[in-house]
């Protein structure tokens, strides 16, 4: 059991990605009422955990995020995807916290997922894979946390999909999350956004090369399918004033449209963009899999559907927050869960950011996010015996 | 009414204050002197946490805050203090009766679009609430209206008209009679003149409402 962990490489056949792996033997059981398991979790780690194990706080990665938070992304070499955050000195304090990334149940980052070879068959899972749940993924880190012998969580954070987990723990979990932080997110997936999965994933479905799931046995990839669904979803992050501010109508690389259906326009170029840098890191099932975990997510639904009995007994300190040009999870879906909080007289913060960054706001450097979460972690730290640093 | 006679009324607060209590504005000290220490306490219109953080740190308090501005919510969040972005018209609703045992409403009643309503709600919620708000019918307010024939500016009401959030003004007699239409005692008032110093006067007779700047009231469920 490491009371101290410092990042090394683990070899894989396949992969000499960064991070640890965790075999977990014993079977989980899923929603869908199957029993799963031996599985894979990969996940990183950043910072040392304290002699008293209470300085951990498990970071959520959203929908295509992964492990990775603050090193670089072991296929793109981009920075991780919350370098601004997750760091020496930084919010995510890595001086000061311990912190904990998992890639997903069902995702393609060495967690087990639809891409793996299934032991029963020797080939890949593919559309074998059981369907999961965001409680499902919970479920799975809670095996993680216990490995780690760490009984509570400083504190749970995450955005979009990482929210939806983190409501998940703080329900699931009571007395194991400190700190609550779901950033960006909402207490279920709203039909608008099941519609924009749906669109998604009949991209990838209609692409002749997704072979009816088996396209890894086929030895091909529905590139095009999974980079139109991106594509889709893309758009849905940002905001219409931001588009405009960063493309507006300007012409990429022409003075002049070209009577075509060419990229004529900025904004088409970035989607396209987008579109195919996405697939070279990611999988096509696992997009379809991980959007319907996000589909079915509806915690009051869970309780009897009374989204108050879901945190009836809920310890955590909340922070929650939206941004104002969130149209994929608007702020009323945060205020409603603040609310269904405040009905349990659970302690909640609750800040709406100001910006023009839609959904992807929680992923960029946005200067009241981090000094709101700033002041809420060392408020909470402060309750929680963490001697500042 | 000249101003000496409006300053022979006041009673000097006696007792001795910390640092802390006095770096907090004099309507604020007169509501922290009101609330028990390890209350759960509710401050809507909170602004940047002045009373809540006092409040926690100095007595102890489980402080809860609602406050409309981002940047009043993002100052107290930074300090720790539980507090949601909102108001007290629509985000009260959610919590459970008796959630607190003190809810305080602050110099914000009369910005709230259905303040009988808020009242009714703050009863609900709170087993006391501590009400405090400019008074409309302050001599110098009515001397602006009678006198000049303008929209009074003062201190407590540092608006123009045009761009007032005070969309609800009233009168202590008003108050008073809301709360007797409510059926809400009032279990104590105090009245502070136009330098926040507290006096003692009948809320409900015509010096106070002539003479107090601003009133703070302490209400409970129940008749009178």
């Amino acid at each position: 059991m490491p009371s101290a962990i410092t990042p090394r490489t683990l070899k894989r056949p396949d992969t000499d990605w960064p991070g640890y792996r965790l075999v977990v033997r014993e079977p989980l059981q899923l929603d869908c009422g199957v029993d799963f398991g031996p599985f894979t979790i990969a996940y990183q780690t950043y910072g040392t955990l304290n002699a008293e194990r209470s300085n951990a706080i498990l970071i959520c990665h959203a929908l295509t995020g992964d492990q990775y938070v603050a090193d670089p992304h072991p296929i793109t070499a981009h920075p991780g995807w919350w370098s601004t955050m997750a760091g020496p000195g930084l919010v995510l304090d890595t001086d000061r916290y311990f912190l904990i990334c998992a890639n997903v149940l069902g995702g393609c980052m060495g967690t087990t997922g639809p891409k793996d070879i299934d032991p029963a068959t020797g080939k890949p899972w593919a559309l074998s894979f059981p369907l999961i749940t965001v409680r499902d993924m919970v479920r799975a880190q809670k095996r993680l946390i216990d490995h780690l012998g760490i009984e509570t969580l400083f504190c749970v954070i995450g955005g979009s999909m990482g929210g939806m987990q983190v409501l998940e723990w703080a329900a699931s979990y009571p007395d194991n999350v400190f700190a609550a932080v779901p950033v960006a997110s909402a207490a279920r997936h709203s039909a608008q956004n099941i519609a924009f999965h749906e669109v998604g994933r009949q991209a990838i479905m209609a692409d002749p090369d997704w072979c009816d799931g088996q396209y890894l046995d086929a030895g091909r990839r529905p590139a095009r399918g999974l980079a139109v669904a991106r594509m889709a979803a893309h758009i849905t992050y940002l905001s219409e004033a931001a588009l405009h501010r960063k493309f507006g109508r300007n012409l990429q690389d022409r003075n002049t449209v070209t009577w075509g259906f060419d990229a004529d326009f900025q904004v088409e170029s970035y989607l396209r963009h987008q579109g195919s840098t996405f697939v070279d890191r990611f999988d096509a099932n696992s997009y379809l899999y991980i959007t319907r975990a996000m589909d079915y997510f509806d915690l009051a639904a869970e309780h009897g559907g009374s989204l108050p009995a879901a945190f009836a007994g809920a310890r955590s300190r909340f922070c929650v927050i939206s941004f104002t040009s969130d149209w994929l999870f608007p702020t009323p879906e945060s205020r409603e869960l603040v609310h269904a909080l405040n009905a349990v007289a659970a302690n909640v913060s609750f800040v709406e950011i100001a910006t023009d960054k839609g959904h992807d706001a929680f992923l960029l450097h946005e200067p009241e996010l981090f000094e709101t979460l700033r002041g809420f972690l060392n408020g909470c730290a402060e309750h929680h015996g963490l001697a500042r640093t | 009414m000249s101003r000496d006679a409006v300053l022979s009324m006041r009673i000097p607060v006696l007792e001795a204050s910390s640092s802390a209590r006095d770096r907090l504005r004099r309507d604020l000290r007169v509501i922290a002197d009101m609330i028990e220490p390890s209350a759960r306490v509710l401050d809507i219109g909170c602004g940047d946490g002045a009373l809540l953080g006092y409040l926690a740190s100095e007595k102890g308090v489980d402080a809860r805050g609602v406050e409309l501005s981002q940047s009043g919510v993002n100052a107290c969040v930074t300090q720790g203090l539980s507090v949601i972005q909102g108001d007290a018209d629509s985000d009260l609703d959610a919590y459970p009766t008796g959630a607190f045992d003190v809810v305080v409403l602050s110099q914000t009643l009369q910005a709230t679009r259905q303040p009988r309503r808020v009242l009714e709600t703050l009863m609900r919620i709170g087993k006391r609430a501590i009400v405090s708000f400019p008074n409309f019918g302050f001599w110098r307010v009515r001397a602006a209206l009678a006198l000049r024939g303008r929209m009074p500016v003062t201190p407590l009401l540092d608006h123009a008209w045009y761009d007032s959030p005070n969309i609800h003004l009233c009168t202590i007699r008003d108050f008073v009679g809301v709360c007797d239409e409510l059926g809400v005692r009032i279990e104590k008032s105090v009245t502070l003149d136009r330098h926040g110093r507290p006096f003692a006067l009948d809320p409900r007779g015509s010096l106070a409402n002539l003479l107090a700047e601003q009133g703070v009231f302490v209400l409970t469920r129940g008749a009178p």
